[in-house]
């Protein structure tokens, strides 16, 4: 067994991690004044890379263990124990929570620096890198927890930073609204996790990791209870990371500052789901429904919000439905069972969509400061406002365009190894069905990534004007995209599969944690499929799909538009956002593609999303404030009625103890 | 054991019964010279009462022949009431003060409900739990009418003094049929009598015990016996609704697990059925209408009757976990409710005096302190970890489902999301509402430490539970 | 005929009922309370058919108590009834409706 309580080494360092943004947090709340911005965020900052060093620290402890014991522990004290309920407030560094703290350090300290050149000037700094450091706080906390119920208390604790920051520009009704939005819709997602809890607890008598999943190995296959716990948690999940039906919320949160929509609503909080699903991962095997289930919401997720973001004109919007499409991959793959595969997916999506949103941050940061100046209202994160930023924002745009590749799934940068290891997973599990989505929704992506490419930085400037443009934005910001796109190229590498002659060093990392899991997909579902051939098969026709979607992303957002440019341009030469948005949507009438686009305008965004799904969340709305007002009724100020009433209670009651 | 009259067995309910004429003399003899020597002496006797339970703390057994009992439960309802009391007494010179009402009775009334409370929650007889209940009811009568001079506290006291007395009726009529079947009303022998009766509920005993929980319920705020809660709680004076929101809620579920908790004796279908029900309803209903509230103050009072349901979850559950849960709850909910009221109160006052909302507009800028500390009370009552309120439900909703109550859990962890939107909302009030201009609170030191004593006690209770849950285990286990 | 414990405990619960009765129909505070009075005594009359029931006094000295703390919550409730007179020059309970909703 490997998992027995006696092999655990302990590590004094662990509860430095979520330690270190906790006192940067006290500090810049308590004691930095408002005016002291730059400040507050260099500590913020610095609070982070400490963490992200010692993080770093206990990583290579943990490669300096055999490989079978890695695991370190720290139980800083006994929570509660009352009777056999039992918890600990203590942390588990093992090689997945590893990742994890690496990742939501490290991205997480370049954007907190980057918030520093971003949120230059706004009135409440102070408190912007106080939430921001909190909401690291409670992440890590989530991602160490060695129980389910300290993890619950970080789940929380972003939920409620995540609504504190989607609302940080709260003058603006829509966006407090949003916040608020988040934070309840969250709320009742976690009701799933809880319920959840009660039964683990009841079931296995703890709540503890090590202590679940060993006493899980003894359970039957296939077992009831496993299957509600799973299907429970994974209602917490599709909550937390935005999966169909419930993925309405994460669209409306880009109405954040930017870098809080690619720290939380990218690279970290909407990952917790799927970092929840990969730690119970011997519970889901165990639960072969639970996990058909994980795997065909993911897998539908993947495809619907891919079809959503082809028609977004709003640069954080295209990019939030992608998001919600990459978490539908991730949980694709655990639904085929390859939780490795998930993760791994997760730490390069992490890389290049962090990267992607700062990117789009900077161009939105840059729309602003120019539209401001040339004294025009239009929407600075419209992209048909934009084009041809290339020239003007040149680090931005290559740092864009290489989180783009990544993400299009283009050989050589790190997207192509995590799409392509949950696609072969999916295909060598079995699930032929599954991986057609998945390709398909591939091409997808690789479209309208270039098409926002193409719309942003190729092609004329649409708001220029007396030959003013957007300029580039200070080191502060640039860099930490630089370095994100050296991760977004590289962070694929310790994953490269056999047969392109790679170690796949990160399947070998995370082994030990999933080792059980596997162990028990072997002996009831067989060997998958292991065939070099058909698994280079595969990733060419991955990525042809990929180009093939480049291709036409080209063709109709580049190619064309220039040619029409042209004959516009002699015509009359002025190019006014109002022009520019028609062009656009008669190109959009000659496209071949014109069919799914038009189901996905009319039928999934305008009608499921708003209609269906919106509607149902502002029904259920409406239903409760009026079923509020109705109860106040009752009560009706008269003491002889409240007499009859509760006369009335008193008889039922007598009634049912009589009867 | 002809000789047990052990006075030192009710040694705190003596200090408050001796402090509380003590009160009222200081008041007569020094209030003249010394206008706040009635509030320093009812401190002192608290102080000295909470001294005493803890270094008395109950060890088992009885004293008077078996009518009251001197165990670990005692003490630790005892230590809740004086804390809940102490609390409340702290912040209400302001209120009186403010409100010319400033009379040394005021302390002796409240010193006198704590009375009843003790020996409701340490009572071995119906009759001294009776004894008890009318002593804490009829001063609460007059406590909630205290400020004469306004119409609405009158209303309050005449709606709560009508409807108490008409339920005190049904609680009376309740221990009649109880005598009348077991032939006595002590507590002991009503549950050997459960024990081993073939079918506990027969007789006159089905009638009697329900009519007994019905005037539990009563004071507990239970739907359908909770419609003298809003308005009472609405129209007292707020120190008051602070105070019996939450001690007497306390002292009537320490009464009910007195008289029914006997883990292993079933008391038939009829007796979980309506407790389940009674628990759904007052969760729904309570959350609902407060949902529909703009006042703070009748908002937190509708969702005291959605707390007083969580507690029925773990009384219907009703074993070791469930039991403590609810000590422990109860104990941080006495914290919670005062802070939350009090700080309403003071931030009521920038406003036009009815509690509206909108009075909290701003206070995250104006007075970041006290919208903290207002953050941490909605938070946990909100029920979000690692705050007090989530442990409280946690052990119960926990309890619940061990005894397989899983579709009642379901409804409480609904009802808990429901209740985030109105909680959130003074939140958002707080922190994102550019206000009218509104005035600055003014300084008030007593309410100030009151609410930060809250406020710590429900992090430091949150952060380290054990040592209050192995207390409440601990008298749990003394009960049986 | 034998009068026997049952036909006190149907007079109570007669007397409890009207009691009851008394307490939903009538308007004037006073009679409102002076019918939970007649409610409290009924039960007193079947504590003290139960008492001699059972040949235990403990029925008869709960009684003392009860009718104790009725004259308690009588003087009490005829005090808050004068304030409320005072309020509003009636005693009236249906006119007492300033707290709803």
């Amino acid at each position: 067994m490997e998992h027995s309580a006696t092999t655990l080494s302990h590590s004094a360092l662990l509860w430095l991690i979520p330690m270190f943004p906790f006192i940067g947090m006290l500090i810049n709340g308590l004691f930095v004044r408002k005016s002291r911005e730059t400040f507050a965020g260099i500590l913020a900052s610095l609070a982070m890379f400490c963490s992200f060093i010692v993080s770093a620290v206990v990583f290579f402890q943990l490669v300096g263990l055999d490989p079978h014991h890695r695991e370190l522990t720290q139980t800083i004290y006994t929570w509660m124990a009352v009777g056999d309920f039992h918890a600990n407030i203590s942390f588990l560094m093992d090689p997945l929570s590893a990742v994890m703290a690496l990742v939501v350090t490290g991205v997480g300290f370049l954007i907190h620096v980057y918030s520093i050149g971003y949120m230059k000037g706004d009135e409440r700094v102070t408190r912007y890198f106080t939430q921001l450091n909190l909401f690291a706080f409670f992440m890590l906390i989530l991602v160490m927890a060695d129980n389910y119920l300290l993890m619950f208390v970080g789940w929380e604790g972003v939920g409620l930073c995540s609504y504190l920051l989607i609302g940080f520009w709260f003058e603006d009704m829509e966006k407090a609204k949003a916040g608020k939005k988040a934070f309840v819709v969250n709320r009742i997602g976690d009701f799933g996790f809880l319920l959840g809890m009660f039964l683990i607890f009841i079931t296995f008598g703890s709540l503890d990791f090590q202590v679940v999943f060993e006493r899980a190995t003894g359970m039957d296959y296939g077992a009831g209870m496993v299957t509600a716990i799973t299907l429970l948690l994974f209602l917490g999940a599709t909550w937390k990371s935005a999966q169909i039906p419930l993925y309405v919320w994460l669209p409306d949160a880009m109405a954040g500052p930017t870098p809080v929509s690619a720290l939380i609503h990218a690279a970290t909080m909407v990952t917790a789901g799927v970092y929840m699903v990969a730690r119970s991962n011997v519970l889901y095997m165990l639960a072969p429904t639970s996990l058909a289930v994980v795997g065909w919401i993911g897998a539908a997720t993947a495809l619907m919000a891919a079809t959503i973001g082809l028609a977004q004109n709003d640069i954080k919007k295209v990019l939030a439905y992608s998001t919600v499409s990459q978490l539908g991959y991730m949980f694709l793959a655990c639904g085929v069972g390859a939780f490795g595969a998930g993760i791994f997916h997760l730490m390069t999506h992490a890389f290049f969509k962090a990267l992607l949103f700062l990117g789009a941050g900077a161009v939105i940061h840059a729309m602003h400061h120019h539209l401001h100046e040339i004294g025009s209202d239009a929407d600075p994160q419209d992209m048909r406002n934009m084009g041809g930023l290339k020239k003007y924002l040149p680090k931005t745009y290559w740092t864009f365009l290489i989180a783009t590749i990544a993400i299009a799934g283009i050989p050589g940068l790190s997207g192509f190894f995590s799409k392509d290891e949950i696609l072969w997973k999916a295909f060598s599990s079995g699930n032929t069905a599954i991986w057609v989505i998945g390709a398909v929704a591939a091409g997808l992506t690789a479209f309208y990534m270039f098409r926002l490419v193409f719309m942003t930085f190729f092609g004329e400037f649409r708001s220029a004007k007396q030959g003013q443009h957007p300029h580039e934005n200070p080191p502060v910001m640039t860099i930490p995209l630089m370095i994100l796109a050296v991760l977004a190229v590289i962070g694929g590498w310790v994953g490269i599969p056999h047969v392109l002659g790679g170690g796949n060093h990160i399947e070998a990392w995370f082994h030990p944690v999933f080792a059980e899991a596997e162990y028990i997909a072997e002996i009831h579902q067989g060997y998958g499929i292991h065939d070099a051939g058909i698994e280079m098969t595969l990733m060419i026709i991955s990525v042809v799909i990929a180009l093939i979607g480049i291709f036409l992303a080209y063709h109709f957002h580049l190619k064309n538009r220039e040619a029409g440019e042209k004959i516009n341009k002699s015509i009359k030469p002025i190019y006014t956002i109002l022009h520019n948005k028609y062009y656009v949507d008669e190109g959009y009438q000659a496209t071949v593609i014109n069919p799914i686009l038009a189901t996905s305008r009319a039928f999934l965004w305008k009608f499921f999303d708003v209609k269906v799904v919106d509607g149902t969340v502002n029904g259920v709305a409406w239903l409760v404030n009026w079923s509020a007002s109705q109860v106040r009724k009752v009560q009706t100020g008269q003491v002889q009625n409240y007499a009859l009433m509760m006369g009335v209670g008193i008889l039922l009651v007598l009634l049912a103890f009589v009867l | 054991m002809n000789y047990d009259y052990n006075l030192s067995a009710i040694a705190v309910p003596l200090i408050l019964a001796a402090g509380s004429v003590l009160v009222l003399l200081t008041d007569v003899l020094l209030g003249k010279k010394a206008k706040d020597s009635a509030y320093q002496t009812t401190l002192t006797i608290l102080a000295l009462a909470g001294v005493f339970c803890f270094t008395r703390w109950g060890t088992g057994g009885s004293a008077f022949f078996g009518q009251v009992y001197t165990d670990g439960f005692t003490s630790f309802f005892n230590l809740a009431f004086l804390t809940v009391g102490f609390l409340v007494v702290l912040n209400s010179p302001n209120y009186l003060i403010r409100n010319g009402i400033d009379h040394g009775e005021y302390y002796m009334l409240i010193l006198l409900a704590l009375l009843g409370m003790t020996f409701m929650a340490s009572a071995g007889d119906l009759l001294i739990f009776f004894l008890g209940l009318e002593t804490m009811s009829i001063c609460l009568y007059v406590l909630a009418g205290f400020h004469k001079s306004r119409a609405k506290s009158n209303e309050s006291s005449l709606k709560y003094l009508l409807l108490g007395a008409f339920f005190t009726g049904f609680l009376l009529y309740g221990m009649a049929l109880v005598y009348g079947q077991v032939g006595s009303t002590n507590l002991a022998e009503i549950s050997n009598y459960l024990a081993e009766a073939a079918n506990p509920l027969g007789g006159y005993m089905g009638i009697g015990l329900a009519l007994l929980l019905i005037g539990l319920t009563f004071k507990m705020a239970v739907v359908p016996f909770h419609f003298w809660s809003p308005d009472v709680y609405d129209g007292a004076p707020t120190p008051v609704t602070a105070f019996m929101s939450t001690a007497p809620k306390a002292a009537a579920f320490a009464a009910a697990l007195r008289i029914f908790y006997h883990p292993g004796i079933e008391l038939g279908i009829p007796w979980e059925n309506v407790l389940w029900v009674l628990a759904v309803l007052t969760m729904t209903v309570g959350n609902f209408a407060a949902l529909a509230q703009t006042s703070v103050k009748r908002m937190l009072a509708y969702s005291s009757i959605t707390h007083a349901g969580y507690l029925l979850v773990g009384f219907l559950a009703s074993n070791e976990l469930g039991a403590s849960g609810m000590l422990f709850y109860l104990f941080m909910y006495g914290f919670m409710n005062v802070g939350a009221f009090t700080i309403a109160y003071l931030v009521n006052r920038r406003g036009k005096g009815n509690y509206n909302l909108s009075d909290f507009a701003q206070l995250g800028t104006k007075s970041p302190m006290l919208a903290a500390l207002m953050s941490i009370f909605m938070l946990s009552l909100t029920g979000i970890p690692p705050l007090a309120g989530f442990f409280g439900k946690l052990y119960i909703f926990s309890a619940a489902v061990q005894e397989g109550y899983v579709w009642l859990v379901v409804i409480a962890v609904l009802n808990s999301a429901i209740s985030v939107f109105y909680y959130l909302r003074v939140m958002v009030m707080m922190y994102m509402r550019e206000g009218e201009d509104l005035a600055d609170l003014e300084k008030a030191p007593t309410v100030a430490i009151t609410a930060v004593i809250c406020g710590l006690a429900i992090l430091i209770f949150g952060l380290f539970p054990s040592p209050l849950l192995d207390l409440a285990r601990a008298s749990i286990i003394a009960l049986l | 005929m034998i009068i026997s414990l049952n036909h006190y405990l149907v007079l109570g619960a007669f007397l409890f009922c009207i009691g009851v009765a008394g307490v939903l129909t009538r308007k004037n505070a006073i009679i409102i309370l002076a019918s939970v009075e007649l409610m409290l005594n009924a039960v007193n009359l079947t504590f003290i058919a139960f008492a001699r029931h059972w040949g235990d006094a403990t029925g008869q000295i709960f009684v003392f108590f009860s009718m104790v703390v009725a004259a308690a919550e009588v003087a009490v409730g005829l005090a808050i009834i004068v304030v409320l007179f005072r309020h509003k020059e009636s005693i009236n309970i249906d006119e007492v409706n300033l707290l709803k909703w």
